[in-house]
């Protein structure tokens, strides 16, 4: 990632240790992922500890240390959608993927994550591709769904 | 525009704002909510303002995205005023009929209205259909009428005349007074008394406080606080400003969960309009009060909601929560006396000041007062958010409101509060909502999401899935939570995948013992709740998994074998073309069957098998029967009746 958009970023939030938090929201939202680089310069800049910049990181989660895929995935869980089915949504996706929650497939073609509730509990169970929201979702649905993308 | 420098000047501008609106011209209000958005309101918004255009009306006609009125089971939602005609499941082709028929000719268009599923009347007005009569909004009311980026659309519908009464006509000791008469109690939880919560505040000797929006929704299945952050911003920000005064403080936060970015926007903007107004700032409407509001983002940790660890999460840092010798009002954020109240908490506030806490009184029970919004989801007929006086019993939110249970299931129980909250089964239904009434029962109100549970559903299994989120969600700083919690997982999922064994539940309820009495914060200290309030009314559904190895609701994956009933059986191929384990096998006029071995107990035959047929069954607790022999899998006839003894 480019260093000068990272300090564009320290700076807008006026290099405070304090806005450590939404600083590497908006580096995870301009890059989908936080490089070392950019933790490592954060660190320097802000004067906080890089093993604290790894708790927070690590400890949230919303960032990630790794790339991710062309088009995101998440597959809600939330209770109400749960209560409709949403594991074995999870379990089409995570067949028709190759990579659990978390994973990136070696194509860099899909991310697959979990959430918790998406607020769509009327349309559950619901999937989320790349903010499109697919709801009243079954295992056949979803594997239609999932063939739409390239 | 000049900032407003005082009381008057706001009440003149709201005069100003309403002469310029004509209360007749037509105006077209969309649901842009999150949940109508998913069924396609962004189409039917943009295709409005193409045929109004096309027909020529742009000049007469308003059409606007609002925030959402709760009916999201039949979204899009259109409202057309000033008749307040209601259209649900707006398509973008119904469009241009809903202009030509109801805008220019005045006409309703009747197969778009809202229609009693019991007595089939057709429903014109919002306040005329079912879901909506029996509720009271007083919080959600206006989300519908207002465009949410618009801070005059609020003072058109009189926003910030609390504020202008509180700081022209009352002294910050009678807000707060106001308040602690009210006894509005915190919407977010454990419902604590927000008038005693900021008188605490208030006396704590720092003299720099702070108030805060707890905005982090965490709770699955409970989206209220989504729904007033994007619909309705100004009214959450003219309740903190009120508190700001009461308590003295001069910088308020908002914590907004980052996975709700059309809140964070709708914020960020709602704040940006009110100091541009000069109702935020340095001597706000000429009072000599200060007050200056800041949005912060979480970035995905449910323990985040709790006080403490928001706090710390505001300063920075990972949220992890500390024990409470002192409370937070006295000793939270940069540990300066720091009021943390629940969104909907904030947005009751205008209206205790406008209307008064004798009015805010009336409402709800003795203990709980004012109206409660749910988020009624799950196995319900009318999904959607519900606003009600507290004192509602349950049963009137669930069929009342929320048309009861679809497809002709049974109703099983309602899981109320969230992950820390409990289920409350059938004999229980006419209890009435309320914070102790719901505690007392062995769950707690939470912030409002209630579950519906159908016949289906295992008790059991909901159990495992909350202990599982909330495992998942532990911060790690206590034992009890971190590791006990990981415990209770493993039982319960073992449970409910046919290793459950004799002394199991003992050992969940002394795991339990441990997590309620020695956790740090209220995460460890309720996880166990959906355990031990299941085990209380549906003991015989561990009992069945663990002795039997069965589930009897059907439902745990581990625990049922999927089986075509060869008597049912029609060949039709749907299953077999559909499976996609390639577990199926047959042809035409052949009797399907399921290879139990490659069968990965997906559930897609049982989806797909024509409701005429219903071949597919489930079963659990028994030997799946053997397969029927080769010789007799052909059906010869169509004819069922023959088809039945071909199958014997």
């Amino acid at each position: 990632m480019d260093m000068d958009k990272i300090d564009q970023i320290i700076d807008k939030h006026h290099c405070e240790a304090s806005s450590l938090l939404q600083i590497l929201l908006d580096i995870q939202t301009e890059n989908n992922w936080l490089p070392r680089e950019a933790l490592g310069r954060i660190s320097e800049r802000l004067e906080v500890p890089l093993t604290r910049i790894q708790h927070i990181v690590t400890f949230y989660k919303a960032f990630s240390l790794v790339p991710k895929g062309r088009h995101k995935i998440h597959v809600c869980v939330g209770t109400a959608c749960h209560v409709r089915g949403a594991s074995r949504i999870l379990d089409t996706v995570e067949a028709a993927t190759g990579i659990k929650p978390g994973e990136t497939d070696l194509d860099m073609k899909f991310s697959l994550e979990t959430v918790n509730c998406l607020g769509c509990c009327a349309l559950g169970p619901v999937v989320d591709i790349d903010g499109k929201v697919h709801g009243k979702m079954s295992p056949v649905k979803t594997s239609e769904v999932l063939k739409l993308y390239e | 525009m000049a900032q407003l420098d005082s009381p008057e000047a706001l009440e003149s501008f709201r005069q100003e704002i309403l002469s310029k609106r004509d209360p007749e011209r037509p105006c077209i209000s969309i649901c842009a909510g999150a949940g109508c958005v998913a069924s396609g309101a962004t189409e039917v918004i943009e295709a409005f303002k193409a045929e109004i255009e096309k027909q020529g009306l742009a000049a007469k006609v308003d059409t606007k995205g609002t925030g959402c009125p709760g009916f999201c089971e039949r979204g899009p939602v259109v409202v057309i005023y000033p008749e307040e005609i209601c259209y649900l499941q707006v398509a973008p082709e119904d469009v241009p009929e809903i202009v030509s028929e109801t805008i220019k000719e005045n006409r309703v268009v009747e197969r778009l209205l809202f229609e009693d599923p019991v007595t089939g009347e057709r429903a014109v007005h919002e306040s005329d259909i079912s879901f909506y009569k029996a509720q009271e909004r007083t919080v959600l009311c206006n989300n519908i009428k207002i465009d949410s980026r618009s801070i005059d659309d609020y003072l058109a519908l009189g926003g910030y005349s609390a504020l202008t009464k509180a700081l022209g006509e009352m002294t910050d000791l009678e807000v707060l007074e106001e308040v602690k008469k009210s006894n509005l109690r915190g919407r977010g939880g454990a419902g604590f008394p927000a008038g005693r919560k900021w008188e605490g505040s208030r006396n704590a000797p720092e003299p720099i406080k702070y108030v805060i929006v707890n905005a982090d929704e965490g709770d699955p299945g409970a989206f209220m606080d989504r729904a007033l952050l994007e619909g309705n911003p100004h009214s959450i920000l003219e309740g903190l400003i009120l508190g700001g005064y009461a308590v003295a403080a001069h910088e308020g936060y908002f914590y907004v969960r980052q996975e709700y970015p059309l809140a964070v926007e709708n914020i960020h903007l709602a704040i940006k309009q009110a100091e541009a107004y000069g109702l935020l700032g340095e001597n706000i409407l000429g009072s000599g009060f200060d007050f200056k509001a800041i949005v912060h983002q979480g970035a995905g940790a449910f323990v985040c909601g709790e006080s403490t660890a928001l706090m710390t999460s505001l300063e920075g840092k990972a949220g992890e929560p500390r024990p409470k010798y002192v409370r937070s009002n006295v000793k939270g954020l940069w540990n300066r006396p720091s009021v943390l109240n629940n969104v909907e908490t904030w947005a009751n506030v205008p209206h205790i000041i406008n209307r008064g806490a004798d009015w805010f009184t009336k409402i709800g029970t003795e203990s709980s007062k004012g109206t409660k919004i749910f988020s009624l989801v799950g196995k319900i007929t009318n999904t959607g958010l519900v606003e009600v006086p507290m004192g509602m019993t349950l049963r009137d939110i669930i069929y009342k409101i929320g048309g009861g249970i679809p497809n002709g299931k049974k109703f099983k129980a309602v899981q109320t509060g969230g992950p820390s909250g409990g289920c409350i089964p059938e004999d229980q239904l006419d209890l009435q909502v309320g914070f102790d009434e719901l505690t007392r029962a062995g769950s707690m109100m939470g912030s409002g999401g209630m579950i519906v549970l159908d016949e289906d559903t295992c008790m059991v299994d909901v159990a495992r899935y909350f202990i599982h989120f909330l495992t998942d969600e532990s911060c790690g700083k206590c034992v009890p939570c971190r590791e006990g919690l990981r415990q209770m997982d493993r039982i319960l999922t073992n449970i409910t995948e046919g290793r459950g064994k004799e002394g199991d539940i003992e050992l969940l309820e002394e795991l339990s013992e441990t997590a309620v009495e020695a956790s740090l914060c209220a995460l460890g200290k309720s996880a166990p709740n959906p355990f031990l309030s299941t085990l209380r009314y549906f003991r015989d559904e561990y009992e069945a998994h663990i002795k039997e190895k069965r589930c009897p609701a059907l439902s745990c994956k581990e625990l049922i074998a999927y089986y075509i009933d060869p008597e049912k059986c029609m060949a039709c191929g749907i299953c077999f073309k559909k499976c996609p384990a390639g577990a199926i096998d047959g042809e035409k006029k052949k009797i399907h069957i399921i290879d139990q071995d490659k069968c990965t107990n997906c559930g897609t035959c049982f989806e797909v098998c024509p409701a005429k047929f219903g071949a597919v069954t489930k079963i659990s607790g028994e030997p799946v029967p053997a397969p029927v022999p080769e010789e007799k899998r052909m059906i010869m006839k169509k004819s069922p009746s023959k088809e039945s003894q071909k199958g014997k």
